[in-house]
């Protein structure tokens, strides 16, 4: 009988007990990333003039907005294949040299095919196929060879990482030749500066990887198991999962994304320059995800964070550049609201912020 | 007799959400004494050492010190007071000197300098008392664990330690080395001073204590002098008998003559593994619960582990069902229907971060491979389905692991491979650390399983749960089967005896 009733207030008291935690996660965690978004638009719709204008011309949409979609897109793309990255424990820094090694290869496929042969007319010819083809496969090749090292080698990610992100500018000056190379080419121009829908391509690029990316770890597993081996590997490995492939899986994913923005971004400047294309975006990209709400401990990501925390990184970078911010403070503004962005998010002025809020009505 | 008491903790109880840690525990320490603190995994010695160095505030009890009440705020303020602990893992920096590692935080300073004369001099006399000839200026991590631990053990005398707490520092020692670190205690408490000796090997604490106290499931069991009481008696202490009696458990031993008439699903001839378990060779039938019985270390864990290939074995053979298979990795294990919980919940079970559902169906998504998915509905039923049948108390089934109690969170680690479908379900130490009302819950599911025509191996610290719930048990020691026990052979004291022989026999650490 006694045994009854002491169940008996187990089951009474445990859902309320545990029912704190849960109400305050309730609250989509992208509210914030979002917040901020709206905190720094608001800011423009009152101190930047014609900020929010958009204009159509020959179909196609024009504005400061417009331009923050099509700008932001590179980063976005590198960002949602790390957010991958992240959520199984891991970084990748070498994205910004695996997409200087892919646009290079890009350029060099939209010129070699010619440049020895063809009159310069000839450029506009070159079948896009091999072009994407080799850029993609340069990439793929750097994603394994990340993957490889971090889950069969069992390297700390940051450091097989680092070895592509300096050997990887090597091989993309060994593509290049060490020159720019710059070419003339209208459709595969058309990847960095064309409008489809009257959006800005490069956008519609960075939906469509989002969508790839959304799909393939809803339709498959992947996401489980990525959220799974980052949250606890020992686990999974306990539960069966092979966590190698996952890891592996989720470089090679990473290095593909980097190969496309090395594509947008070769064939937005109309020219490979391996020393500069893509340099630090890294960091830009992992500030994205965690901006995003992705911890850098792994376990549980948001891929719509991501593409928020990149809207917000370049409408910052608009902001000061619209501003007039003299050069030079450029990126002491930028930290400044970087930081204020993540404070925002830690859980901790979270729920400061909570408890402020409790405090008012009991003093009123 | 009173005055050489130098601590005494009276009372002590701590509780974490749904873990009872400790209820009401007594402790003394003697100036000039050795004192044996045991208990199996779950216990509550670390508890209660975190307690006593400030890591933990308790929820109710005394701590006198030295005749004064006192309370402990941190680890650091345990220091200060003179209370020191040197843990099994030593916490020293490996890549600095000897030298600099017995005098850190507290360099003598010469000219704004730091004086390293004075240090290695210093040091080296200190660790002469040790018996220690070695260069104190070669890197600590360059030396053995045992020789760390003297140096570890020097460093917190140094610091005027007049409480001396050793955390399992036998653990990773051979038996010279053992013997080694004894000397020094002993000299120690020759000197007069109070040590607290924290181990799970029985032979050790009768080698070296004055006295011995017993924790089992958070609770004080009893203060013995050492050459009062008996091995098999302290044994007997170690490992209890529960104070609820479930009779309605003694079904499973009716059960045995049916599944007897069954082929083995899974056979061993001989299966081992060099440095982790000993050739062992046994059988399991559909319907039947066999149990697994021995002290922390004796080898059950990974007895557990060779047959689920978290490593492989590297002798003997594995039968299923007559076929000779090779379990080199869990998921190999899994496709051949083979389930295991293991013993460490929160390192090796769940994933803290993924929801209750998430948690459920990972084995199962696993098992079904990369292009079978689970849609949400499906998730959510099979999710729903475990938590109502298994009574697992939870908001509901999106609520994060980590929001539940230890022993819900066993249950969704056992609903995680009862929906993986498994023919033969491993379960080590799955009742550690909940609390009573959870505990036989889950026994009676180890039962309700082997009558759904499953095969169990249960492994537990708790002979009397084995006794109620296994048709057949195994009974380790020293990393080795060394009796099996069927039908009317098994109870608690045939077990227990069973475990005592072999500690009575040899001075073997197990």
């Amino acid at each position: 009988m006694r045994r009854a009733t002491r169940l008996d207030n187990g089951t009474k008291t445990a859902p309320a007990a545990e029912s704190r935690p849960a109400r305050s996660r309730s609250l989509n965690p992208i509210v914030w990333p979002l917040l901020a978004l709206a905190v720094i638009l608001l800011f423009n719709l009152i101190f930047t003039h014609g900020f929010f204008s958009i204009t159509v011309k020959g179909g196609h949409l024009f504005g400061s907005l417009i331009d923050i979609l099509k700008r932001a897109a590179p980063t976005m793309i590198i960002a949602l294949g790390m957010t991958l990255v992240i959520a199984t424990g891991g970084i990748d820094i070498s994205v910004g040299s695996v997409a200087a090694i892919a646009g290079s290869m890009a350029a060099l496929m939209v010129r070699g095919a010619n440049i020895a042969y063809l009159e310069e007319t000839a450029y506009a010819t070159t079948p896009l196929l091999p072009v994407f083809a080799f850029a993609l496969l340069a990439a793929a090749a750097c994603g394994l060879f990340n993957g490889t090292l971090v889950s069969f080698v069992g390297i700390q990610p940051i450091v097989a990482t680092l070895i592509l992100m300096i050997t990887g500018r090597g091989v993309a000056v060994l593509i290049t030749g060490g020159y720019v190379l710059n070419f003339n080419h209208p459709r595969f121009e058309y990847v960095g500066i064309g409008y489809l829908f009257g959006l800005p391509f490069p956008f519609i690029m960075a939906a469509g990887v989002f969508v790839v990316l959304f799909l393939l770890t809803r339709l498959i597993p992947l996401g489980l198991f990525i959220q799974a081996t980052g949250g606890n590997s020992v686990a999974s490995f306990y539960s069966g999962l092979n966590t190698r492939v996952v890891k592996l899986l989720v470089y090679l994913i990473s290095g593909l994304c980097a190969g496309v923005a090395g594509i947008i971004m070769t064939s937005d400047v109309k020219a490979a320059d391996a020393n500069y294309m893509g340099l630090w975006l890294e960091l830009d990209a992992i500030l994205a995800v965690v901006i995003g709400g992705t911890a850098m401990t792994g376990g549980r990501y948001s891929l719509w964070g991501t593409i928020i925390g990149a809207l917000i990184i370049q409408s910052l970078t608009t902001t000061i550049l619209t501003r007039g911010v003299q050069v030079q403070y450029t990126l002491i503004v930028k930290a400044v609201v970087v930081i204020f962005v993540i404070l925002i998010q830690s859980e901790r002025t979270r729920d400061l912020l909570q408890r402020t809020r409790r405090k008012i009505p009991a003093s009123g | 007799m009173e005055n050489d008491e130098i601590l005494r903790l009276t009372g002590i109880t701590k509780s974490f959400p749904g873990v009872s840690a400790l209820t009401d525990v007594d402790f003394t320490l003697k100036q000039g004494e050795i004192h044996g603190l045991m208990g199996e995994n779950g216990a509550g010695k670390s508890t209660l050492i975190k307690v006593l160095t400030g890591v933990y505030k308790r929820d109710a009890g005394k701590i006198e010190y030295r005749g004064v009440p006192i309370d402990v705020h941190s680890p650091l303020h345990a220091q200060v007071l003179g209370i020191s602990t040197v843990y099994q893992e030593v916490n020293l920096v490996p890549n600095l000197s000897v030298a600099e590692n017995l005098f850190l935080g507290r360099q003598p300073i010469r000219m704004g300098r730091i004086a390293w004369k004075p240090i290695n001099d210093r040091a080296a006399e200190i660790l002469a008392r040790f018996d220690l000839d070695i260069d104190v200026r070669e890197n600590l991590g360059h030396y053995t664990v045992a020789i760390q631990q003297l140096v570890a053990i020097a460093r917190a005398l140094e610091l005027n330690a007049r409480v001396l707490i050793l955390d399992e520092p036998t653990s990773s020692l051979n038996i010279e080395e053992v013997d080694k670190l004894f000397q020094q205690m002993r000299r120690l408490r020759s000197e007069g001073q109070a040590i607290i000796f924290i181990t799970h090997f029985v032979d050790q604490v009768f080698q070296i204590s004055d006295r011995i106290t017993v924790l089992r499931n958070g609770r004080y069991i009893g203060t013995y002098q050492t050459e009062d009481i008996t091995k098999v008696d302290l044994i007997s202490k170690l490992l209890g008998r529960e104070y609820e009696k479930l009779s309605e458990l003694a079904v499973s031993r009716i059960r045995r003559e049916e599944a007897a008439e069954q082929d083995a699903f899974i056979r061993t001839e001989a299966l081992g593994r060099r440095g982790s378990i000993k050739p062992f060779s046994i059988r399991i039938r559909k319907g039947e619960v066999v149990g697994c019985a021995g002290l922390l270390g004796s080898g059950r864990t990974e007895l557990a582990n060779v047959l689920f290939g978290i490593e492989a074995a590297d002798s003997g053979k594995t039968y299923l069902g007559g076929r000779d298979v090779r379990i080199a990795n869990p998921r190999k294990a899994m496709r051949w229907g083979i389930g295991l919980g293991p013993e460490d919940r929160k390192e090796q079970g769940i994933v803290q971060g993924l929801t209750v559902r998430e948690n459920i169906i990972l084995a199962l998504q696993v098992r079904k491979g990369w292009f079978k998915n689970l849609s949400y509905r499906e998730q959510k039923e099979i999710a729903d389905h475990y938590i109502e049948i298994l009574d697992i108390k939870t908001p509901s089934a999106e609520q994060l692991m980590r929001n539940l109690s230890g022993g819900n969170q066993q249950k969704v680690i056992i609903a995680r491979w009862l929906a993986s479908n498994p023919q033969f379900l491993i379960l080590d130490e799955p009742t550690r650390g909940i609390d009573v009302g959870a505990k036989t819950e889950i026994q009676k599911l180890v039962v309700e399983l082997s009558k759904r025509n499953m095969a169990v191996l249960f492994i537990s610290s708790e002979i009397e749960e084995i006794a109620r719930c296994s048709s057949e048990v195994l009974v380790l020691h020293g990393h080795e089967v060394v009796e099996t026990l069927y039908g009317t052979d098994i109870n608690d004291q045939r077990i227990m005896n069973a475990i005592a022989e072999r500690h009575a026999e040899g001075n073997e650490v197990g």
